[in-house]
């Protein structure tokens, strides 16, 4: 396998953080993903909008190398997802929508696992644990089991977990469903400093307006697989009247889909993730 | 957070070998961790092999129905009572990976760039280890029944290393079952179906020449059958290896590390 990065000839800027081209995913009869072109640079928190269902963890499972595409390109940190799966995994961190901590273990011995994976060497790695813990205030229960963890807590372990190893592109799936406002807005202060840090692009997936508006810089709304409309939130909202909000971007660009989305598995997977958290 | 030098990606074999062993130990390690926390477990499934010791055993040995080749017939058992306990436990434990996929952890793992062997062969040896401490329990029931064991320490690092091939195979053997099948309803049914034609068509309980023949031929496909040979032969005075324990060995293995690259291909398809 190449570790070139692939569309990268010669001298010239880097490549954007993230580029899809015509990316498709059908499973059976179904289209759940729809030639999408995406194109993030790099250091943006990217916004991924949509109704349950409307494909957003399948585009993330997709530049995550977790799911082959059925049709078109993507790159990650300038691999491409098919062909250079591992160079691809090397460079991102991933925080799916499901709580994916191991709750029968501690903060820390979660941390070191994840460590080991990435190869990090056991004295670096203990340096890295000790500042993840730290970066997510989460020094004084490193050594509780995680089973005793409130749903704050435990998303952010998730996202020191994905970020130990310092990747260049961060996925979070709907990292804030299930927590109360004030553990919501801790996760967002993490995220809003590791973006004055500036060297770690995020895409998040959320169909939290509010949760849109106050972390991305662009954001692109999904509906039924395809995109239905990109662009800054502001511009966005700019674009429907004087008086609308990212809600009625949404409405307008989905149909008020919000209330038919998702099928019985998403809704499951979302309900489950809401009550471990809670 | 961010580190500003990335950890060099392994370049050689060596490396490459390196960082699969240390991405395999991890695993290992932090299931281990969970074991030690709450070692319940093993105790619960220790019950059942010590029945079979104490009631089974005793019974058939009073009866001398079964030949054994001179051989004592609750010393010829219990390395197959000890086997059956390594199966019986790792056949389930593909359902794991089920959970893991159901509660996310498996979707975060895939998204390492640890290599899917390493993942795998990481479960399989904690299984092994798992497998190991049960497994002295059933040792010293079988010496307080009066089952002769031998005492060169040398056949007992055998004992250990085919308690911990084998548990680690037949476990890799239930994570492939689970990958197939996906959900834990048809995995529970799947492993029912499976441990009984493996228990019954080896040489556990009773010598393989006792079969009829089709039957002789399934168990000398069956690794179970390797397995109890190798046991037998180690731990039991007076008792020789039917194939060889260099025989016995490489089954083991074989079957391992086919197992594993299978699993390796195979273990992704379990997170979509």
């Amino acid at each position: 396998m190449s570790r070139e990065p692939a569309g990268r000839d010669g001298p010239g800027p880097p490549p954007a953080a993230i580029s899809a081209r015509g990316l498709t995913r059908r499973f059976g009869a179904l289209l759940a993903v729809d030639r999408l072109d995406l194109e993030v640079p790099r250091g943006a928190i990217f916004g991924l909008l949509g109704a349950n269902g409307a494909g957003k963890s399948t585009v993330i499972k997709m530049l995550t190398t977790l799911l082959p595409p059925s049709g078109g390109e993507a790159t990650v940190a300038g691999f491409d997802v098919r062909h250079q799966s591992r160079e691809v995994r090397r460079r991102v961190g991933y925080v799916p929508q499901l709580v994916s901590a191991d709750s029968a273990l501690t903060g820390r011995e979660n941390l070191i696992l994840s460590a080991r994976l990435y190869g990090i060497g056991r004295a670096a790695g203990a340096v890295r644990v000790a500042e993840a813990l730290r970066f997510m205030s989460l020094l004084d229960v490193a050594d509780v089991l995680v089973r005793k963890y409130s749903g704050g807590m435990i998303r952010r372990l998730e996202i020191a977990q994905a970020l130990l190893h310092g990747p260049e592109v961060v996925f979070l799936d709907e990292p804030t469903v299930g927590l109360d406002p004030l553990a919501r807005e801790a996760v967002w202060e993490r995220l809003l400093d590791m973006r004055a840090r500036g060297s770690t692009t995020v895409l998040l997936s959320t169909h939290d307006m509010e949760e849109a508006r106050e972390l991305c810089e662009t954001v692109a709304l999904l509906h039924r697989g395809r995109l239905a409309v990109q662009g800054a939130p502001a511009e966005l909202v700019a674009g429907i009247g004087p008086e609308a909000t990212l809600a009625d971007v949404f409405v307008k660009y989905t149909g008020g889909a919000v209330e038919q989305g998702g099928g019985y598995r998403e809704v499951a997977r979302t309900r489950r993730t809401a009550h471990r958290l809670g | 957070m961010r580190s500003r030098g990335r950890d060099a990606p392994p370049t050689g074999w060596a490396d490459a070998l390196a960082a699969f062993s240390g991405q395999a130990l991890a695993v290992a390690d932090a299931e281990l961790h969970k074991l030690f926390r709450d070692p319940t477990e093993l105790f619960t499934r220790s019950v059942q092999p010590i029945l079979w010791l104490l009631v089974f055993g005793q019974v058939f040995s009073r009866t001398r129905a079964i030949p054994t080749g001179g051989l004592d017939y609750l010393d010829f058992m219990a390395p197959g009572v000890l086997a059956q306990s390594i199966l019986f436990t790792s056949i389930f434990f593909g359902i794991a990976i089920i959970w893991e996929r159901d509660l996310g952890i498996l979707q975060k793992t895939l998204v390492s760039p640890a290599y899917r062997g390493a993942l795998v062969l990481g479960k399989g040896l904690s299984a092994g280890a798992r497998a190991l401490a049960q497994s002295s329990l059933v040792v010293v029931v079988a010496l307080a029944l009066g089952v002769r064991l031998r005492a060169e320490p040398l056949r007992w690092a055998g004992v250990l290393v085919a308690v911990l091939v084998g548990a680690a195979a037949f476990s890799t053997f239930s994570l492939v079952v689970a990958c197939l099948v996906k959900t834990r309803e048809r995995f529970m049914g799947i492993g029912q179906v499976l441990t009984m034609p493996l228990f019954f068509a080896s040489n556990a309980i009773y010598p393989i020449e006792l079969m009829p023949a089709w039957l002789r031929v399934v168990a000398r496909l069956n690794p179970l059958t390797y397995l109890v040979d190798g046991l037998r032969a180690l731990m039991i005075q007076g008792a020789g290896s039917a194939f060889g324990l260099g025989v016995d060995l490489a089954v083991q293995v074989g079957v391992l590390v086919a197992l594993v690259a299978l699993a390796a291909r195979l273990y992704p398809t379990v997170a979509v």
